[in-house]
This record gives C-alpha cells, structure tokens and sequence, in this order.
C-alpha cells in the first residue's frame, strides 16, 4: 500500500460523533475516511430522543438552520403512572425558544439526522464508505495503525471508533472489557406516525413546537421509565429497562412496553396512529462514573456512546449532543498535533463535557432508589386520588389518608425522609 | 390500522431487514445452555427471538435481531458463543430510528 492511501484518520462509525469529527478534521484540511456499516448513516441507530443545540453550533455556527430535524421542544412534561392513574407535569420557558434565535432542543430521528449529517462531513471532503462492518484493527508494534474489513485494509495515522454503545473496536483493542449488564439500560420504541395538526392539537403545540415526555411508574418496579417525543409527523414512544431485573419479573420487555402504549395516560394521544417502525438499543446508564479509565492507546481514540457519553438525570436524558462535543474534541486533538491522549482528554475537558458529566454523577445515586420506579408514582397518584376526589360524603383528614397512603404502600416516615434526603444530596 | 398491543414478530414485520442467509451473527452453543436456569434471553430480547421449544431447548433466530447487544451482555453461561453485527449492508435497516 503507497503513502498516497493512507488517510490521516479513519472514523468508524458514522452516527453523530463519528459524523462531527470528521466534519471537524475535514474543515481543517485532513484527509478522512469514515465508514459506516449500516446501508445508510442511521440506519442502526436509535434516539429517544432529542438533540440540544448547542452542540450543532459549536460544530458550525449557524448549521442547525438546515438541520434535519424534527421539532423544537417547548413542552418538558413528565408523567407518573399508576395502574389507570396518571399524574403530569408540563413546563415551558419561551427562554429555550426566543424568536429568531437557536432554540435549546428539538426532537430528531436518527436515520434522517445521521444521514444529514454525515452529508455534511461528505461535502467538506470526508470519504463515506457505508455497507462496511469494520472487522478488526491493524496493530504495529503495539500501535494501531488502520482496520480490517473482511479482506480488505485501510491504513491512518488514527483510527477513531465512533462505533457506539457496544464498542466493540475498543474491546479489539483491548482498550476496556465489555459492557456490564448492570450499566446499560435496553430502549425498545414505536415511531407511530400521526398528522402533523393532529400532534399539534393533543399537544397543545403550535406549528413545529414540540413535546418532550418522560414517565415513571410504567417499567413494572425496574429501573427504567418511558419516554415520548413529538417528531414532525409521528411520534416516538419508547421505554428503557435495566435488562439484569427484567429477568427477575419473568416478563418479556416487549410485553411491558405494549402495556405502556394502551395505557389511558397514553393511548389517547396516539389514538388513529399507525406504526411503521420498531426499534431497540442498548444505552449507557452508569453516567460519568461508567466512563472506561482510559479513551485512548496509541493510534486510537473512543468517541461518543462508545465511550460511555450519556447523561441520565431523570427528568433529562443526553446523549446525541455529547457524542457530537466528543467528536469535535477528538478532531481538536489530532489537529492540535500534540500527543493524542492527552490532548483528547484536555479538549474534553475544555468543551465541558467531562465536567458536565462530572457535575451530575451523583444523580446516579438518587436514580438508584428503587422506589421511584414504583412506590412514588403510587403514591403521588393514591394523594392525588384524596385530594380531587368528591362523592358527596364527608371527606377524610387528608393527613390521615396520606399516612394510611404511606402504610400501604410499606413506607415509613423515616423511610421517605432517607430517600428525600438521598434525593436532595444528589442533586 | 390503529393502535393495539402487538406481538413482537408483527412489529418486526414493520421493520426492513436484509437477512444474511449464509452467516449468522450471533451463535449458540446449545451445551452451554441447557445447564443455565436463569434463561435471561427469554425475556430481554426485545425482538424475542429467543423461545423455549417444547423440549426446554433454547430456539432462537438472528433473521429479526435488531442488534441491540443485550443478549450477550446478559448471557451467563456465555452460550452466545459468537456476537458480531452482522456483515455490512445485512441486518435492521432502520427508515425512522
């Protein structure tokens, strides 16, 4: 093979941090290979989900205005459920949106986002090789210097493995062992697809606004929750579950998540939808303490999910904008020159994403209480069911049914305070 | 059309998929299996590929996999003696994700 063909990096995996690297690395004037292995950029790929902005910006000023992307949040709600109960929060803040100017989120897909994206990495003169499943890296003398796929070999002076939550070319590496079971949440969804207006009208949303919805009290007692996004013209409803107590309940995950689409909170707003699309993904959810010790070894760097690149807060979940940030970092670090590790990392922390990450770590311990994923939402619910409820006869002390609420669902007053104190040391 | 609960092999059928007839990508050593008595794969196969025939034998088919990788990070007598993607352009082709 001639110096002529050999890349100054090859990216493997084209999803948002390989895509955002490559952008960067191109813009700077390198020479990259990118290789996906699905048909498309996205076509493996599933989100909740959503992208915040900010990191479409810091990629290039100005570039979400013809981003591919679905609508803009302007409704953060969360739900609790219980049986046929259901509580709701919605907040707005016009601030996320204000006129004229970059909204905080919007609602994406990834098939079409990646595959935008990636085009945009094209156009500044990035190689796109889709339909190639990187088999194996090519190691010299304890460095890796290019990939294998099936007989053929490609050759850079840094391969960068954007290749998700799996991260398999890490593993060949040897750069860390495989995911723990206990880390990793498993996400199925339906995109079901409605008409715009019809979305816009059972959300109270005017054109392109959109909702993002999180719920509890709907994974059976697992760690987990539900989640919504409005796109343009469907919706994306899904569910996470810790996959080591699913086999604990003896139920199928796909079971658990149909409950949740017939479920009265639910079902109304997809009423008369179709659909077309049914997805899984496993997703990072040990947040900034489940980052391997090292993202690097030499010739080699780890970017986005692969890296472990999610941030889980209950109320938020983040992962396509820090995967982008990740790439960029990465991109900084061999454009800088400087010794690759190190420099990768100090971008990282540069960008804010590793104290981001940092910042929200001990959110993992309130997120661990079990008790949220089933005793609170009952409770929430059984307190609201008190409170509005009027058959004529004389109402009860409110705090009596409150601490015969507290008894029946095994809660002690000691108990609630550990965990609200729990809960608030987290924070 | 409307919405209702629906069986995993229906949604599936919503789904592109290009199944690779000559290389599956995941393998089961079926040995490894027998002696397990958790089963996890049972039920956090999202796509619930993997079934009990009636012998209590684990039966399991790739062609619906939508490589999400939670079999292998459950598996605990590592029956799943091959987990790789599937060769490029076979497997899910998702059109939304």
């Amino acid at each position: 093979m001639s110096v002529d063909e050999k890349f100054d990096a090859i990216i493997v995996g084209a999803g948002p941090a390989g895509s955002a690297c490559a952008y960067t690395l191109a813009k700077a004037g390198k020479s990259v290979l990118m290789i996906e292995r699905g048909n498309t950029p996205g076509s493996k790929n599933i989100t909740g989900g959503r992208v915040y902005t900010y990191a479409l910006e810091l990629l290039e000023p100005g570039i979400w205005e013809e981003a591919a992307l679905e609508r803009r949040v302007t409704h953060e709600q969360m739900m609790m459920i219980n049986k046929e109960q259901t509580v709701k929060i919605d907040f707005s803040n016009p601030a996320y949106n204000p006129k004229g100017y970059l909204p905080q989120s919007f609602t994406v897909l990834r098939a079409v986002f990646d595959e935008w994206l990636a085009a945009k990495a094209e156009e500044r003169g990035v190689i796109l090789a889709c339909g190639i499943k990187v088999d194996d890296i090519i190691v010299d003398s304890g460095r890796v210097v290019g990939v294998k796929a099936g007989a053929d070999e490609m050759f850079a002076d840094v391969v960068i493995a954007a290749d998700g939550v799996n991260s398999l070319i890490a593993q060949k590496a040897g750069l860390f062992k495989d995911i723990e079971a206990q880390t990793v949440g498993v996400g199925v969804k339906e995109v079901i697809e409605l008409p715009a207006k019809t979305i816009e009208e059972r959300f109270n949303l005017r054109n392109g606004e959109g909702t993002a919805l999180l719920i509890l009290g709907c994974t059976e007692g697992i760690h987990g929750g539900g989640f919504l996004y409005t796109n343009k013209e469907s919706i994306s409803l899904g569910c996470v579950f810790t996959p080591t107590e699913v086999t604990e309940k003896k139920r199928q995950i796909h079971d658990i998540f149909q409950d949740l689409k017939m479920h009265p909170g639910i079902y109304p707003l997809l009423e008369g939808g179709q659909t077309v699309e049914y997805g899984a993904h496993l997703v990072r959810e040990a947040g900034f303490r489940g980052i391997p010790q090292k993202l690097y070894k030499d010739g080699l760097i780890v970017i986005g999910e692969a890296a472990g690149f999610v941030i889980n807060v209950g109320y938020s979940i983040r992962g396509i904008d820090l995967a982008i940030v990740s790439g960029i970092a990465a991109a900084q670090a061999v454009i800088s020159g400087k010794e690759l590790g190190s420099a990768y990392m100090t971008e990282l922390a540069n960008l804010k994403l590793l104290p981001s990450m940092k910042a929200v770590d001990s959110y993992f311990e309130l997120l661990e209480i079990s008790r949220l994923y089933s005793t609170y939402p009952k409770v929430a619910t059984n307190i609201l069911d008190v409170l509005f409820r009027v058959d004529g006869k004389e109402p009860p002390a409110v705090k009596n049914e409150m601490m015969k609420i507290l008894k029946e669902n095994k809660l002690s007053m000691w108990q609630l305070l550990k965990d609200g104190l729990r809960g608030f040391k987290s924070i | 059309m409307s919405i209702k609960p629906m069986d995993a092999a229906n949604l599936l059928g919503l789904n592109k998929f290009e199944v690779d007839e000559e290389e599956p990508h995941i393998v089961l050593d079926h040995e490894k299996c027998k002696p397990c008595q958790e089963k996890p794969c049972l039920f956090v196969c999202p796509a619930v590929l993997y079934t009990l025939d009636k012998s209590g034998v684990i039966s399991f088919d790739y062609a619906g996999c939508l490589e999400c990788g939670t079999c292998r990070v459950m598996c605990k007598n590592k029956g799943i003696v091959k987990w790789v993607y599937p060769r490029g352009t076979f497997g899910v082709n998702y059109r939304y994700g």
